[in-house]
């Protein structure tokens, strides 16, 4: 909301606050500035310029010769300015931009010289100014301002508009006197205590409209439909429109707004347009009721017609496009067709225009969700929705109206009509919400009496009519009366007219709580520990994915190529790795932890997993002088699924030769993955050497490798680890290379030897594995070293080599594999 | 700063300085020049500032003088020792230890991180563990109950425009905040309720230097017999000091949220110590926004909010990380970059991006 500090001050004359401060104040009342802007911003540099002497242009027909005063602000005096404005004249007062200036469009004025006659600046129209539509002539400055004022200072913009924060439950906020409101009065303490508006709610005294008379007009009232000197007004939906005002002025000229009126508005942000719009703009302003101005003669019959659209009635709204409306939208009528979208837009065709003499003009109460569905089904928003969608004072349309008809006689002249007509379905009965100071100390943890509490919510504009037992009946204004309507609603006012800040901080004793902390995030911390120690860094990476690596779509996605909810972790951090790629980083050890999405039954929400992925390219070390320098390879990948068996949990599963594509997605190399299987046979990890097509990677990269796992959730406790004895005697190592066919997994050999060793076989394990010269082709020597070791006895020779010797006769039976020589 | 230690300060710098170019130093002609330098009587400029003693208040002269004095013995005896070293050895750095060259680097292993948000998230969670808080965690795909509805957001009501909602079909959502936890923690268990929810929230944001369609959020909530007001601002404002330093201060904002009431933004002011010891104070930085939890909201929950009353607070550990860590741009979170993600490793030799990967 733009609010122009000046009109804050008209509002409030005992404001001492500067802007500054206002907007302090304002953030400690929940509605903070997010910036203080000088009004006339665009107009520095810029002066009243007078000219004193015009001439023809002695090689252009259409262009004057001006000698213009500018006061101080010129070089020489008087200045020559060449113009080719229709409406200059001697003795005239416009804006004046010297050499130098930049206009708000962007244009710096140089030094010209025009068909051969030199000019030192330029005299300005109102579009050239970016104040208003007119690029016709120049603007002509009224009230006698001296040569060589400034601009802004001449136009009454010498003022600072404020940018106000409004949350959605205050539209009472979006207007000055709404903001107005909030200020505290002067020597108050501007954070604790509320605004001292003396007068009752409603009927504060509001800045004098030049050359107003007052206008008091009666009110006829009915529930349905009101006629009155030819005109009727009549609501058919009272459950959309609980009051609809209408007031006739006669005889109106519409012409452009005088200063104070066109220079208030544009103080506030807003562009004047002709005095009747300009007149109703005021008053959304200043007193947030929205009303519309139309032309009555072209409303036929005179009539208005409160009332549901009927599906697919057309209307050329006042921005020029043409609408379609809907059975669910309300529409102002005439006596057949649409004339205006409720609380939205008006519709050109009975638009005020120039020639426009009699005017309806609209003040009325719209039911906010209607206006709301209306509007964002038609895909707008105005002032005027948006205001009433966060709701308008039902207690201030009167007031609203007769200051609106007042404007637009002081400036268009013309004749009200005494009655005023007041069609009034849903008359505002006024709010009372009840309060008992028990509840206020159980929420706010301060105690405080029915007088204190009086004393802090009769500022803001509540007043507690009275007591039953402890309960104060307390009565909302009507500017209130949408976001306070409970007893909670009534202590946030409280704890805001108190002040936050007085609350005292003092850390009470707490219980704890019923519920346990999520094993899933320790699982995750404990996972982080064991991979960072690993040397991986952590990413973080968004679940949005292309639409063939994802199951759930987006409706409304903010990319359409990332248009669906990833099913993988891999190929999001492959993505990362080609961000790398292209940095020229070729040592790249990611993990990232986060959600994959899966289509849920009919009805039910996505199925969502929470998994843990990592990649691994390059140096397996860093480099060192000592050493020869690996690459990350296949072994690191299985070493990293062995890890993760006991890291994630995943005691039963076990690791087995082969990546499935459906779950990699086809991105592993066949023959260089692995896969993981829980305790249930259920696929739950997978990794492997990442295929060369799938991540774009430059000639110098290492291959690319790739883990997934899904995490169990929720996790099984950790193992408890059993204390047992370290053995008291010493173990004997034999070593065995074993000649083994290429197609013969050592897994088998393993589980063979296991099988014959015998109880005394503690370990076992693969210590080398050799190729080439003096192995047989087709056959790999793999060497074993098992350890042998007893609790009760030092092991003699003999019970080793008995084992061995068992070990060989079964390997050889079993495997046909040999010793090598 | 007093001038005491402006003084002490300046001897301390001198000492400093002066050991170190005796250490440098590789004749003994050089070592007479630095005696000089350092400790002659008259342009020596530790005597030098001995003579300015007299500028200070007579209260402070006796530790200066001390120090001076202290400073002295110390310069004193490295010249007589660097004297001897140079005289027995001439100075050069042998090869120890039989031929190995000592000075090569030694083996490492490669460094590994949190992400920079998961450390802040690490740190919040260890704050609210210690004032008795657990941690929960709910589906990032949601209903318009729990998102909204539950929350005491009626989808008709301005309040949910705020919230840019990225839809899924049949009016299923990613969750815009971690909020719907409240309500599906309460739904589970019983009063009271000490809870914080980390977790991946989504917004219709395009992406800037300050927003990411996708970002972290921590969520939490206190629900309870006799939790007030003072509770929330207590246990809120002990939480920031804890986080941005003892000297912090905590301000409390009225604002809107559907879901609390009252509700508040809550904005710090930290005080920083620059490495030359002055104080600063940063502006006011709005970092949750936080209430009292609306009755509506105990009600949806199938809580007695007559009996019950709680608080309730929302903040991005994202944007505390980019404070916190000087980052410009939220949107390196995401793109992951090894040499942006190795510096906070904690490793201060990984601080300086150029180093080779």
């Amino acid at each position: 909301m733009n609010i122009s500090y000046r009109w804050l001050q008209a509002l409030r004359p005992d404001l001492t606050l500067s802007p500054v401060e206002t907007a302090e104040v304002l953030a400690l009342r929940g509605a903070p500035v997010e910036e203080i802007l000088p009004a006339s911003s665009g107009l520095q540099g810029l002066v009243v310029g007078r000219v004193e002497e015009v001439h023809g242009h002695p090689d252009a027909d259409r262009l004057w010769v001006c000698r213009v005063d500018v006061g101080d602000a010129g070089e020489t005096k008087p200045l020559q300015v060449v113009c080719g404005a229709p409406n200059v004249r001697s003795g005239g007062l416009y804006p004046f931009a010297p050499v130098g200036a930049v206009l708000p469009g962007g244009l710096e004025v140089g030094r010209a010289s025009i068909r051969g006659v030199e000019s030192q600046g330029m005299l300005c129209s109102e579009a050239e100014l970016d104040l208003g539509p007119d690029a016709a002539g120049l603007l002509e400055l009224e009230g006698e301002p001296e040569p060589g004022t400034t601009l802004a200072r001449a136009l009454g913009l010498d003022d600072w508009l404020l940018d106000v924060e409004v949350t959605a439950n205050r539209g009472d906020l979006l207007s000055h006197l709404g903001v107005a409101r909030e200020l505290p009065p002067p020597g108050e303490d501007a954070g604790a205590r509320g605004v001292d508006v003396s007068a009752e709610p409603g009927e504060e005294p509001l800045p004098a409209i030049p050359g107003a008379t007052s206008f008091r007009p009666t009110l006829e009232t009915d529930g349905e439909e009101v006629s009155s000197e030819g005109v009727r007004i009549r609501i058919q939906d009272p459950d959309l429109c609980s009051r609809y005002l209408g007031a006739v002025i006669r005889g109106v000229t519409v012409g452009p707004s005088p200063a104070w009126l066109a220079n208030r508005l544009r103080a506030a942000g807003a562009r004047p347009i002709n005095n009747v719009v300009d007149a109703t703009n005021y008053v959304l302003l200043e007193l947030g009721q929205p009303l519309h101005a139309f032309d009555l003669d072209r409303l036929e019959e005179s009539t208005v017609v409160v009332r549901r659209a009927r599906q697919g009635e057309p209307l050329r709204t006042l921005d020029g496009e043409d609408r379609s409306l809907t059975s669910e939208m309300l529409a102002i009528c005439d006596a057949s067709r649409p004339v205006a979208i409720a609380g939205v837009m008006g519709g050109e065709d009975s638009e005020v225009s120039d020639e426009t003499t009699d005017l309806l003009l609209e003040c009325a109460l719209f039911e906010p969700k209607s206006v709301r569905a209306t509007r964002s089904a038609l895909g707008m928003s105005t002032d005027a929705s948006y205001r009433f969608e966060r709701g308008v004072d039902p207690a201030g349309m009167e007031r609203a109206l007769t200051r609106a008809v007042e404007i637009i006689q002081a400036t268009g002249g013309g004749t009200p009509e005494d009655v005023v007509l007041d069609v009034c379905p849903g008359p505002w009965q006024g709010l009372r919400v009840p309060l008992r100071p028990s509840r206020v100390e159980a929420v706010l943890g301060v105690a405080m009496g029915p007088v204190e509490l009086e004393e802090l919510l009769s500022p803001m504009g509540f007043r507690v009519l009275g007591s039953e037992g402890d309960t104060l009946d307390v009565s909302v204004p009507g500017f209130r009366s949408y976001d306070v309507r409970r007893e909670v609603d009534l202590i946030e006012e409280v704890a805001r007219s108190y002040g936050f800040d007085r609350f005292p901080e003092d850390l009470g004793a707490f219980r704890p709580g019923t519920v346990p902390d999520d094993s899933l995030f320790r699982l995750e911390d404990e996972l982080r520990d064991l991979l960072v120690g690993e040397g991986l860094l952590e990413a973080q990476v968004a679940p949005f994915a292309p639409d063939r690596e994802g199951e759930v779509a987006l409706s409304n996605p903010v990319n359409v190529e990332e248009g669906f909810l990833r099913t993988r972790l891999l190929p999001g951090l492959f993505r990362r790795a080609e961000f790398n790629f292209a940095r020229g980083i070729r040592n790249i050890r990611l993990f990232t932890l986060g959600t994959v999405f899966f289509r849920g039954a009919p009805g039910e929400l996505p199925r969502e997993e929470i998994r843990l992925g990592l990649i691994l390219t390059g140096d397996r070390h860093p480099l060192h002088w000592a050493d020869e320098s690996p690459k990350a390879d296949l072994w690191d990948v299985k070493g990293f699924l062995e890890l993760l068996l006991f890291g994630a949990r995943l005691g039963e599963a076990t690791i087995q030769e082969g990546a499935p594509k459906e779950a990699t997605g086809g991105q592993i190399v066949p023959g260089r993955g692995f896969s993981v299987t829980d305790g249930d046979g259920r696929l739950v990890g997978w990794g492997g050497e990442v295929d060369e097509g799938v991540v774009d990677a430059p000639a110098w990269a290492d291959p690319l490798f790739g883990v997934e796992l899904i995490l169990p959730d929720p996790p099984p406790a950790p193992p408890t680890p059993l204390f047992e004895e370290p053995p008291a005697f010493p173990g004997v190592d034999r070593d065995l290379a074993l000649l083994i066919p290429g197609d013969l997994p050592a897994r088998k050999v393993e589980q063979v030897i296991r099988g014959a060793a015998g109880p005394l076989l503690v370990d076992l394990l693969v210590f080398d594995l050799y190729e080439g010269k003096g192995v047989p082709t087709g056959m790999r020597s793999v060497a074993f070293r098992l350890r042998y070791q007893s609790r009760e006895r030092t092991l003699t020779d003999r019970a080793v080599d008995d084992s061995v010797v068992a070990v060989m006769d079964r390997l050889r039976e079993e495997l046909g594999v040999k010793p090598r020589e | 700063m007093t001038g005491n230690e402006t003084l002490i300060d300046i001897l301390k710098s001198l000492e400093a300085e002066a050991l170190q170019a005796l250490e440098a130093a590789r004749e003994p002609g050089e070592l007479e020049n630095l005696r000089i330098r350092y400790l002659g009587r008259k342009e020596g400029r530790i005597s030098g500032v001995l003579r300015r003693l007299g500028e200070l208040p007579p209260e402070d002269r006796p530790a200066a003088g001390a120090e001076a004095n202290r400073v002295k013995k110390s310069v004193q005896a490295a010249l007589e020792a660097r004297k001897k070293a140079l005289e027995e050895g001439g100075g050069e750095e042998a090869l120890e230890g039989g031929g190995l060259d000592l000075s090569l680097p030694g083996r490492r292993s490669w460094h590994g991180a949190r992400h920079p948000v998961t450390q802040v998230i690490d740190e919040i969670w260890d704050i609210f563990r210690s004032l008795g808080f657990t941690r929960a965690r709910g589906p990032e795909a949601e209903t318009e109950w729990y998102n909204f509805v539950a929350l005491n957001t009626p989808l008709d009501h301005p309040a949910a425009d705020e919230q840019d909602t990225l839809y899924l079909r049949d009016s299923f959502l990613l969750r815009t905040h971690t909020s719907p936890v409240q309500i599906r923690t309460m739904e589970r268990y019983p009063p009271p309720v000490r809870i914080i929810v980390p977790g991946m929230v989504y917004r219709r944001d395009t992406p800037d230097a300050t927003h990411t369609p996708a970002f972290q959020q921590i969520e939490g909530l206190a629900v309870d017999e006799g939790i007030t007001f003072v509770d929330f601002k207590a246990t809120l404002a002990e939480f920031a000091r804890r986080f941005w330093g003892p000297g912090t201060r905590v301000r409390f904002r009225p604002s809107f949220f559907p879901f609390t009431e009252p509700s508040a933004e809550v904005d710090v002011k930290r005080v920083i110590t620059r490495a030359d010891g002055s104080v600063t104070e940063t502006d006011w930085v709005e970092i949750m926004g936080a209430g009292m939890v609306d009755p509506a909201v105990l009600e949806n929950a199938g809580y007695d909010a007559e009996r019950y009353t709680g608080f309730a607070f929302g903040m991005g550990p994202a944007r505390i990380a980019a404070l916190k860590f000087g980052i410009p741009d939220i949107r390196a979170f995401f793109e992951n970059d090894i040499r942006f993600l190795r510096q906070f490793s904690g490793d201060p030799r990984l601080l300086n991006p150029s180093v080779s990967t």
